[in-house]
């Protein structure tokens, strides 16, 4: 206890930016060129990997941590949250996960929403989280196309947004059939004819009585996602989804992406010689729906054995179980998943997936010093961050749940 | 239990028929007892089970020891002895090293079968969402055994008994059950013969947003809430009074008895101690209510369900105890659940006089890994200065849940005499990498990780569920 208050106030008075840290003698697992380092360096300089290697002097004036039994990863990436979108899912007053608004939809951006201060970033964050989709959601209209996500910066206030319009969203598959009046044929005729008006703005015109589907904004927005600038998230289970979705996509040169993807395992091929990567929850084991009653517990590991590039993802509380993915990680290793995948499933191929990748996901020269120092391995239950970076800074063990349990612990030894 | 209660089913059900014919001999009904016990009896019976000897593994029995190097001896499917270097003649022998034993474990907040996979409107049948007060009804009418999530919950967590309970819509949810966790065609075939009912009651926000918020009907507010939760029992009181009446005064005079009525039969029955409380409840302040209410009315509330604040009241639910089954993790999902913290299993636990804590799931997917939030709630409090031992968390899904429904006495730790429901795992439980080898329930073996199921338990999955990959 006292220890923790200990470590936070340390952290807090830590030197922020420009100076030096070295972390020294840590089983570093790069995820990189350099790959995994059994005993390695790291220095971090100006918020950046200016190092990594098996030995690496210290710099004169250099704050050394000695990492020895300690483990250093990239920090975790989360593939799909609404961080920063709302602060408390179930109170509508806090939630903008989803417009209510079928006359906006398609050209939502998700950053004229966020709120970084939002409580549930900093409990997320002191768990190693330093990056995310903050991602939207489809809401109860008849708008399949949910809007633009954005890679979200947990460690900065100021620079939140690391990469606004990152991908646009599709919410295709049972829901999406339900939102557009009640059947995929529907849905896929839907999304057709809104690619058309993309296509062609002067689709309709000529004809007073149609209307379009979109306002001439909304289709102006998506644009870039037919010139496969932007990737397509689409939200679908059922392999016939995946293989309609597929079509489409060569269809509209779209870039696609499943999110969900229950049923992928049997399309593994396919995914993969078209470099389509999956975000999924590689716990689910039961048919959640009619659309994923070929779910198998190793869908993660038959993935990856295909060729397919993964990322994690928490299907039940997407946002808090953040600082669950490596949970996650660790039962797709139980079930057959190579650790070192597993891993990089939650750091380095989410950074692939959303293009940040030059930047994130990894330890290398010259990337942002995103940086976690575990207590153990770090896919496992009882292992802990010893000191999280984010662009080389700190983060201190500070938030409302630790406040919280410093208060009542105080309380309770009276 | 009363007489009618072991009357096999389809002979009920002729019965009816012939009465429904006209052609059943006109009978002379029976004397009509006073509330009559419950129906619907448990028709559970545990195969012949074979003499096994799990040797040398790492053993936690569930009450609070830890066994290393030991041996496990399961006979006539009941647990005969935990030691070291057991001799057990003629049984049959399974090599443990490196790897964990624990008694089954139980989970004592479940939906499934009643919230059954796939989740489509017409499995959905946990809440009866009609009216707050549906004390009469029963969970296990609802539960639909061919749930493929038994039979997961069972490869992936161990779970040997599980409690399935109605939702937390209404003030008064209704009746839970008591399950084995064993494949069936009927409920009673999976139900856990001699365990007492348990009702279900919610706090909080959940019977506010169902009647107050969404069909502007009572209760719309917490003070709505504890109305109602005294209404009901002060007319249970007075149902109470009038049987007793009619016991007293009445009956051997021959009249005619008072008529039955079912919501309060079941509010009676927390009234006599009989039925245990289930008291969904999230914030701290609210639990010291309820302990109130129990208090008026003069009956015990068993354990508090969710409880993500019960950390602020740990000592006062040591004091009454009161048992909390919770999540390892779960937080701000709504309003209620803002002040979960993670240390909350560890703080409650270590409260003066002791704590009973029990992780629950109250979800399909939780179900799979008690073990694994069970670890996570424990690496907490070491961080947070309350080490917990693994031979005491084990407790949280397995005694602990056990005693919140009245089945210690059977199960939930490995002592002999009690039934034989073990989990051999492939490594410590708190692993996020350890997976069960075998699950054993009454001593039968349920799940060999070796020789995996041809083919899915629930009918429904039969022909639609894609092979297992080969490793």
């Amino acid at each position: 206890m006292r220890a923790l208050i200990a470590t936070a106030l340390l952290c807090a008075a830590a030197p922020s930016l420009a100076a030096e840290i070295l972390i020294k003698g840590a089983r570093v697992h790069t995820l990189g060129p350099a790959g995994t380092l059994a005993s390695g360096s790291v220095l971090i300089r100006d918020g950046r990997i200016a190092a990594v290697a098996a030995n690496v002097a210290a710099p004169a004036g250099a704050q050394v941590i000695d990492g020895t039994g300690l483990v250093v990863t990239p920090g975790i990436f989360a593939a799909f949250t609404q961080l920063g979108l709302h602060d408390v899912d179930g109170v509508d007053d806090s939630n903008d996960d989803a417009s209510k608004d079928d006359r906006f939809s398609a050209s939502l951006d998700v950053v004229d929403g966020l709120n970084p201060r939002a409580a549930i970033i900093a409990e997320v964050r002191i768990e190693g989280v330093t990056r995310a989709v903050a991602a939207p959601m489809a809401g109860d209209h008849d708008a399949l196309l949910a809007g633009f996500g954005a890679v979200i910066n947990l460690g900065s206030a100021e620079r939140f947004v690391t990469k606004p319009r990152a991908a646009a969203y599709l919410q295709a598959g049972e829901r999406g059939a339900q939102l557009i009046g009640g059947s995929r044929p529907a849905a896929f005729a839907w999304l057709r004819e809104v690619f058309e008006e993309v296509r062609n703005p002067k689709l309709w015109q000529g004809r007073p009585n149609r209307e379009p589907l979109l306002s001439p904004l909304e289709a102006e927005a998506l644009k870039p996602v037919l010139a496969g600038q932007v990737p397509l998230v689409a939200l679908a289970d059922r392999v016939a989804d995946l293989r309609a979705l597929m079509k489409l996509a060569a269809e509209y040169k779209l870039r696609l992406i499943i999110q969900g993807g229950a049923e992928a395992h049997l399309v593994a091929r396919e995914l993969a010689q078209r470099r389509i990567p999956v975000l999924l929850d590689p716990s689910l084991t039961l048919p959640a729906k009619f659309e994923s009653l070929a779910t198998v517990e190793d869908n993660a590991a038959r993935l990856h054995r295909a060729g397919v590039v993964t990322a994690f993802m928490s299907d039940a509380f997407a946002s808090q179980d953040a600082r669950n993915l490596r949970q996650l990680a660790g039962i797709a290793v139980a079930r057959g998943m190579p650790w070192d995948a597993a891993l990089a499933a939650i750091t380095v191929n989410p950074a692939k997936i959303f293009g940040v990748d030059q930047e994130l996901g990894s330890l290398a020269p010259g990337k942002a010093a995103d940086v976690v120092l575990w207590d153990g391995d770090p896919l496992e239950l009882r292992t802990y961050p010893k000191q999280v970076f984010i662009d080389g800074r700190v983060v201190p063990v500070d938030s409302h749940q630790t406040r919280l349990r410093d208060r009542y612990l105080k309380r309770l030894q009276r | 239990m009363e007489k009618t209660g072991v009357r096999p089913l389809f002979l009920v059900m002729v019965t009816a028929a012939l009465a429904a014919c006209g052609g059943a001999p006109a009978t002379k009904p029976a004397q009509p007892e006073a509330p009559p016990s419950p129906k619907f009896p448990s028709t559970y019976q545990a195969p012949a089970a074979e003499s096994v000897l799990i040797r040398s593994a790492t053993v936690l029995t569930g009450d609070g020891t830890r066994l290393d190097n030991g041996d496990v001896w399961l006979e006539n499917g009941l647990v005969k002895a935990v030691g070291r270097d057991l001799q057990a003649p003629g049984a049959r022998v399974i090599d443990a090293k490196d790897r964990w034993v624990t008694p089954g474990i139980i989970d004592v907040h479940s939906h499934l079968g009643v919230y059954a996979s796939p989740g489509v409107w017409a499995n959905s049948e946990g809440n009866e969402a009609t009216s707050p007060v549906t004390a009469e009804v029963w969970a296990e009418h609802s539960v639909w055994p061919q749930d493929p999530g038994f039979q997961a919950a069972r490869e992936n967590g161990g779970i040997t008994t599980l409690l399935v309970l109605p939702g937390s819509a209404n003030l008064f949810g209704g009746r839970g059950v008591t399950l084995r966790n064993v494949p069936a065609v009927t409920y009673q075939a999976m139900k856990f013969p001699g365990a007492p009912h348990v009702l279900k009651m919610a706090c909080g926000e959940n019977p506010r947003r169902v009647y107050g918020r969404d069909r502007k009907s009572a209760p719309s507010t917490r003070m709505g809430n504890v109305a109602g939760y005294r209404a009901a029992f002060s007319k249970a009181q007075a149902y109470q009074r009038k049987w007793k009446h009619w016991e007293e005064k009445k009956k051997a005079g021959g009249e005619l008895p008072p008529d039955r009525d079912l919501q309060m039969e079941t509010l009676v029955g927390v009234l006599k101690g009989e039925i245990l409380v289930q008291n969904h409840c999230y914030r701290a302040d609210e639990m010291a209510t309820m302990l109130d209410v129990a208090r008026e009315f003069g009956y015990k509330i068993t354990a508090f369900h969710h409880a993500v604040e019960a950390y602020k009241v740990a000592n006062l639910l040591a004091d009454t105890q009161t048992c909390v089954a919770i999540w390892a993790d779960w937080w701000g999902f709504k309003m209620e659940s803002f002040d979960g913290i993670r240390e909350n299993a560890a703080i409650v636990h270590a409260a003066k006089g002791g704590g009973c804590v029990i992780i629950h799931s109250d979800s399909e997917a939780g179900i799979q890994r008690l073990n694994q939030e069970a670890a996570k709630a424990m690496a907490a409090g070491a961080r947070a200065g309350i080490p917990v031992a693994p031979e005491q968390a084990i407790r949280w899904i397995t005694s602990n849940p056990a005693r919140a429904m009245g089945i210690a006495e059977r199960t939930g730790s490995l002592a002999a005499g009690k039934a034989a429901d073990v989990v051999l795992w492939s490594s410590d439980p708190f692993s996020v990498y350890a997976r069960p080898d075998l699950v054993l329930v009454d001593g039968t073996v349920q799940f060999d990780r070796k020789h995996p199921k041809a083919e899915p338990d629930s009918d429904f999955m039969l022909g639609v569920q894609p092979p297992r990959s080969q490793p």
